[in-house]
C-alpha cells in the first residue's frame, strides 16, 4: 500500500495479448511493475542499472531492459513477457536450451531467449560469433555462454528445417 | 544393468521450468502485510556516527526505522572463533554496527516501509552525523607500523599468522642450481550471482516461529545461526531456498543485512523483505582473494623441483567472515601450491591482516587459483631459466598416481590423481605440434600471440574433520530420504541444495540405478528445512560426491525394503529377486509386479501383506566419509590469447582443459560446471576487480559498468576432454567438478599473456587482473 503522496500513473495497455489497466508509482520501472503488480515474475531483476540484460522484455516489439523503462511509458504499448513468448524462435530456443543446457541457475535464461529470438527473427543462420554479439548485453555468471551459443546454433538449425540440421 | 542413468547426459528436469520463465527466485515470493527494508549504509571505511532517525520515521508509508539498540533486543551478537586459526583477531558483528563502522557499507540502520524505494527515501532522510576515523584499505600498509587500527583499540592489524616448514628448505635453496622468484598481486573479486542476496522473514506471532526464504547456498546452517543469534529453539527456525540464482560462495555466509530481516520481522512481527540492489551486492557482498605472494622456487641441476619458499598476505576485511573464518581461503592457496608436483622441501609465512574493507570470504575454488597461478608462474620461469620447453619440465616433475597417497609439505594430502594421463590428453586435444606451427606462423605475421598452461590440483568435497576439528558447526555429512510413490515414481529429499548447478538432476541419476527405475520416474528436491534432512548444502564441489554417495545409499535402502516386501508377497527370498525399470523380476528375470502395484498395495491394502511384515515406503541414508579429509580433482588448462599492442587489451581465442572429477554423473552438467569455472577464472585474470581509491579508501567498483563481467564476446569456445578415475572408496566415485574450471584459469591466462610478452621480447605481468595499460608497460609502449 503506497502512502497518499506517492505520485502514481494511470497505464493502460496490452501485456501478453490482453488488455490491462493499472496503475503504478511514477517512479516505478516496468520490470517492478510488471513483476510485482501482474505476478509475471519471469523477467528478472539482475543489476536495474540497464547492463545485465535479465530484465529483458519486448515493448512495441523490440527487445527492451525493463529495468530502464518506466511502467509509465508502457501507456499505450504492447508488452510481452517470456511467459507468453512463444514464436517459433522462442519455441525451438526452449527445447534447445534445455537439451543443450544452456541454462543453470536460469536467472538470466529469459532475457537470453528473447534476445536470442530477436536475432534469429533477424538473421536465420548466425555464425557463433553473431551469437555471442547478439547476446554480449545479456550476462550470464553460470555457464561460460559455450552451452548458450551451442543452444541458439542448435535452435537455429531446427528452424531452418531437416536439410539443415543433416 | 540396462539403460543404466548415472554417465548419461540427462538434460535437466528443472531446466522447462526455468527457459518458461517458471523460475521461483527469492524476489519472485511475497507475504501479505509484508514490509520493504532498505538500509542505511556506511559511507565511509571507518567511523564514528550518530543517527537522528525521528524525521525519516515520520514520513508517508514508513514503519519504522531501526537502529543496533532496537535489534539488539532481539538479536545476539556473533563473533568467528575456529580452532584451525588458534588466536584469531575478529571482532563481535550484530545486525547493524553501534556507533562506529567499520567498513563501507556497513548496514548502520534500516528502514521498513511501504515501497523499496519508499524505505530507500527514508533511509536518505536518516539524520547521521559521521566523524571520520583513521582507515586502512591497503593490505601491505595495514601491516606496518603505525598503520591505523581498524579497530580501535588493537595494537596491530595482523588477524592470525602462522609458518609452515617442511624438510629442510634452507639447504634446499642453498643447493639449488636455479632459483626463481616472482611477486605477484591478486586483486579483490567478488562473485555477483546474477541473482542477488536477499530475506522474506515471516514471524508468526504467538508460538515464536520464523520461516525464512533466502537465497542460499545451506539452507540448515542458517536455520541454526538464525536460532542460535534470535534465541528460538533451532526447531521454531524454518529456512526455505527456492531456485537460486547462482551461489559461488557469495551466499554460504552470515551477513548482516540478512539477520537483520529476520530479527526485525521479530520485533515488528511482521513479514519483512529486503532484496539487495546491485550497488548493495558489490558493496556488502563478501569479496575474495586478496593477496600478495612473493615466492620462490628452488631447481636442482637436472630440472627437478626441490622446494617452495611462499610468503602469503592475505585481506581480511575488517572480520573473519563468520561462521568458516575468511583465514580458510590462504590455507587452501598452501594447501594447492606446488600441489601437482614432487617437491621435499617447503618453507611458508602467512599473514592475514584485518583492513577496513568489508570481509573477505570463501568464493568459488577459495584459494587454489592464487596457488596454481603462483605455481605455474615460477614453473614457466623456471623452464625459461633452464632453455627448456615447460611443459617438459612438467611431466618430469609431477607426481606420478603410483607415488601417492603421500601428504606433501604443505599438508595437502594427495590421493588418486593423474597427471601425466590428463597432460597426454590434452596435448592430443590442442593438436600441439599443428598449434605451435600456428603460432610460429602468427607471430611471424607480427601478432602477439601467447600459449599457456596450467595444471591443477583441487580439494574437493570437505568431509567431518575439517570444519569438525576446527569447531566450527559445518555440516559435513548428508542425507537423501528417498520414498517409493504408490504410482511407482521415487521422490527424494536431499540436503544437498541446488544453486543452478543441476545436482537434483545428478542425484536423480543415481537414485535411479540405485533402486532401479527409469531417471524420469525419480524427482529430487531440496532447499527448504522443513522438507530436507539435515546436511552442509552446496559447497566445496560437494554435490555429487557426497549427496552422491547419500542418494546412492538411500536408494539401495530404499531397494532392499522393497525387495522384502515384494519377497513376502511372492514368497520368493528376497535375494534372489530385483528391481529393473520400475519392476520386480524373480530370480528367471521375469517381470513379477510394477513398483506402483507394489507401493498401492504396501500403501492402500495392507491388509494383504503377511503377518509382520511391515515395510516402510522411505528410506534415508546419512553418508559420512571415513577417511579421506578431502578428496582431491587434477585437470590440465591451457589458453591461447591475442594481446592488442596498441590498446593492451587480451584477447582469448581458445580454450582447452582436461579434468578428472572421478564419476561423472551427467556429462552436461560437468561440461557446464568446467566451462562455467574457466569463464570465472578468465574474468579473475582479465576483467573483474574490486578497487579502492588509495587515498580515501572509496569503494569504486560498485556498478556492472566499474566491475567488469564476462560477456558472451569475452569468453571463446572452450574445448573438454575427460580422464574418469573414480574415487575408489566410495559407491559412485565421483570427486567433484564445481570449482576446478576457476582453479587453473587464472593461471593458463597469467601464463599465455606473459609467452606473448615474452615472444615479443616485453617484461611480464604479475598482476590479476591484467590491466591493459600493464600489457602496455610491459611491451614497452607505456611509461
Amino acid at each position: 500500500m503506497l502512502p497518499p503522496d506517492e505520485p502514481l500513473a494511470e497505464i493502460a495497455c496490452r501485456v501478453n495479448g490482453r488488455a490491462v489497466r493499472g496503475r503504478a508509482a511514477l517512479r516505478q520501472t516496468l520490470v517492478e511493475w510488471l513483476r510485482a503488480d501482474l505476478g509475471l515474475t519471469g523477467s528478472h531483476v539482475g543489476c536495474a542499472h540497464g547492463v545485465c540484460g535479465a530484465c529483458h522484455v519486448r515493448l512495441d516489439g523490440a527487445v527492451v531492459r525493463g529495468c530502464l523503462v518506466l511502467a509509465a511509458q508502457a501507456d499505450g504499448a504492447t508488452v510481452e513477457t517470456i511467459e507468453a513468448a512463444g514464436g517459433p524462435e522462442e519455441a525451438a530456443l526452449r527445447d534447445a536450451f534445455v537439451a543443450h543446457a544452456g541454462l543453470q541457475c536460469g536467472f538470466c535464461t529469459p532475457g537470453m531467449i528473447l534476445q536470442a529470438a530477436e536475432l534469429l527473427q533477424r538473421n536465420p543462420a548466425p555464425s557463433r560469433e553473431a551469437i555471442r554479439d547478439a547476446l554480449s548485453g545479456n550476462y550470464c555468471r553460470c555457464t561460460g555462454y559455450h552451452a548458450i551459443v551451442d543452444a541458439v546454433e542448435a535452435a537455429a538449425r531446427a528452424l531452418r528445417g531437416p536439410a539443415a540440421t543433416a | 544393468m540396462p539403460d543404466r542413468a548415472i554417465g548419461r547426459a540427462l538434460p535437466r528436469d528443472a531446466s522447462r521450468r526455468l527457459v518458461a520463465g517458471g523460475g521461483r527466485f527469492l524476489d519472485d515470493h511475497a507475504e501479505r502485510g509484508e514490509l520493504h527494508a532498505a538500509f542505511l549504509r556506511s559511507p565511509l571505511p571507518h567511523a564514528r556516527f550518530t543517527l537522528h532517525t525521528d524525521a525519516a520515521a515520520a514520513l508517508p508509508g514508513v514503519a519504522a526505522v531501526l537502529t543496533a539498540r532496537d535489534l539488539a533486543a532481539v538479536c545476539r551478537p556473533w563473533r568467528t572463533v575456529s580452532k584451525g586459526f588458534p588466536g584469531l583477531v575478529s571482532p563481535e558483528q550484530a545486525p547493524l554496527a553501534d556507533g562506529r563502522a567499520s567498513w563501507q557499507g556497513e548496514p548502520v540502520a534500516m528502514v521498513l516501509a511501504a515501497s523499496r524505494a519508499i524505505a530507500e527515501d527514508a533511509a536518505e532522510a536518516i539524520d547521521a552525523a559521521w566523524e571520520e576515523l583513521p582507515a586502512v584499505t591497503d593490505v601491505q600498509a595495514a601491516l606496518a607500523p603505525g598503520a591505523p587500527p581498524v579497530h580501535p583499540g588493537l595494537e596491530g592489524n595482523r588477524a592470525w599468522g602462522t609458518t609452515i616448514r617442511h624438510g629442510d628448505p634452507d639447504a634446499a635453496f642453498a643447493a639449488a642450481a636455479l632459483v626463481v622468484e616472482e611477486r605477484l598481486v591478486f586483486t579483490r573479486h567478488t562473485g555477483v550471482p546474477l541473482e542477488p542476496r536477499g530475506a522474506l522473514a515471516l514471524w508468526e506471532k504467538g508460538t515464536g516461529a520464523l520461516t525464512i526464504r533466502l537465497s542460499h547456498q545451506m539452507p540448515h546452517q542458517m536455520r541454526l545461526h538464525l536460532a542460535e543469534q534470535l534465541g528460538l529453539p533451532v526447531n521454531r527456525v524454518r529456512v526455505v531456498a527456492a531456485d537460486v540464482g547462482g551461489g559461488f560462495g557469495i551466499k554460504m555466509h552470515v551477513y548482516q543485512d540478512e539477520m537483520a530481516v529476520a530479527a526485525a520481522s521479530r520485533l515488528l512481527a511482521r513479514p519483512v523483505r529486503w532484496v539487495a540492489d546491485r550497488l548493495e551486492s558489490m558493496l556488502a557482498d563478501i569479496h575474495a582473494r586478496e593477496h600478495v605472494v612473493t615466492a620462490r622456487l628452488a631447481v636442482d641441476a637436472e630440472g627437478h623441483m626441490l622446494g617452495f619458499d611462499v610468503q602469503d598476505l592475505q585481506g581480511l576485511g575488517a572480520v573473519s567472515v563468520y561462521p568458516r573464518s575468511s583465514t580458510v581461503e590462504a590455507m587452501s592457496l598452501l594447501r594447492t601450491l606446488g600441489a601437482p608436483y614432487r617437491f621435499a622441501h617447503a618453507r611458508a609465512r602467512i599473514d592475514s591482516v584485518l583492513q577496513n574493507k568489508v570481509p573477505t570470504g570463501q568464493y568459488r575454488a577459495v584459494g587454489a587459483p592464487i596457488g596454481c597461478a603462483v605455481t605455474e608462474r615460477l614453473i614457466e620461469k623456471a623452464a625459461a631459466a633452464r632453455g627448456e620447453d615447460a611443459l617438459a619440465f612438467r611431466a618430469r616433475n609431477l607426481l606420478r598416481a603410483e607415488e601417492m597417497p603421500l601428504v606433501n609439505g604443505f599438508g595437502a594430502a594427495l590421493h588418486g590423481l593423474h597427471h601425466h594421463a590428463a597432460l597426454e590428453k590434452a596435448r592430443a586435444l590442442m593438436d600441439l605440434p599443428a598449434l605451435r606451427a600456428e603460432i610460429a606462423a602468427g607471430r611471424a605475421a607480427g601478432r602477439l600471440l601467447g600459449l599457456g598452461l596450467a595444471v591443477t590440483v583441487e580439494f574437493t568435497a570437505s568431509g567431518p574433520a575439517i570444519y569438525g576439528g576446527a569447531g566450527v558447526p559445518v555440516a559435513a555429512t548428508d542425507t537423501v530420504v528417498a520414498t517409493l510413490e504408490p504410482t511407482g515414481e521415487v521422490s527424494a529429499q536431499a540436503s544437498i541444495t541446488e544453486i543452478g548447478q543441476g545436482i537434483t538432476q545428478g542425484l536423480a541419476q543415481v537414485l535411479a540405478d540405485a533402486v532401479g527405475v527409469p531417471a524420469g520416474a525419480v524427482r529430487v528436491e531440496a532447499g527448504d528445512t522443513a522438507a530436507a534432512p539435515h546436511g552442509g548444502g552446496a559447497w566445496a564441489s560437494r554435490g555429487a560426491a557426497i549427496g552422491g554417495e547419500a542418494a546412492w545409499g538411500a536408494g539401495r535402502a530404499l531397494r532392499a525394503q522393497l525387495l522384502d516386501a515384494a519377497g513376502a508377497l511372492l514368497q520368493a527370498e528376497p535375494g534372489t529377486l530385483d528391481i529393473s525399470d520400475g519392476a520386480i523380476l524373480d530370480a528367471a528375470g521375469t517381470p513379477r509386479m510394477t513398483l506402483a502395484e507394489l507401493g498401492r498395495l504396501m500403501l492402500f491394502r495392507g491388509h494383504e501383506l503377511p503377518r509382520g511384515v511391515t515395510p516402510s515406503l522411505s528410506a534415508a541414508f546419512h553418508y559420512r566419509r571415513e577417511g579421506d579429509a578431502t578428496l582431491a580433482n587434477n585437470g590440465v588448462h591451457a589458453a591461447l590469447v591475442e594481446l592488442d599492442g596498441g590498446s593492451g587489451l587480451v584477447r582469448v581465442l581458445r580454450y582447452w582443459m582436461v579434468g578428472d572429477c572421478g564419476r561423472v554423473l551427467n556429462p552436461l552438467l560437468v561440461d557446464g560446471q568446467y566451462r562455467g569455472g574457466i569463464a570465472t577464472g578468465i574474468g579473475e585474470a582479465l576483467l573483474e576487480a574490486c578497487r579502492y581509491d588509495a587515498d580515501s579508501g572509496q569503494f569504486l567498483s560498485g556498478t556492472l559498468a566499474d566491475y567488469l563481467l564476462p560477456m558472451a564476446t569475452d569468453i571463446p569456445d572452450i574445448t573438454l576432454g575427460h580422464v574418469e578415475t573414480p574415487y575408489p572408496r566410495s559407491a559412485v566415485g565421483a570427486k567433484g567438478a564445481g570449482e576446478s574450471g576457476t582453479c587453473g584459469a587464472p593461471a593458463a591466462i597469467l601464463n599465455a599473456v606473459n609467452d606473448a610478452l615474452a615472444a615479443a621480447g616485453g617484461g611480464a605481468v604479475t598482476e590479476l587482473p591484467i590491466q591493459p595499460v600493464a600489457v602496455l608497460r610491459a611491451l614497452g609502449r607505456l611509461a
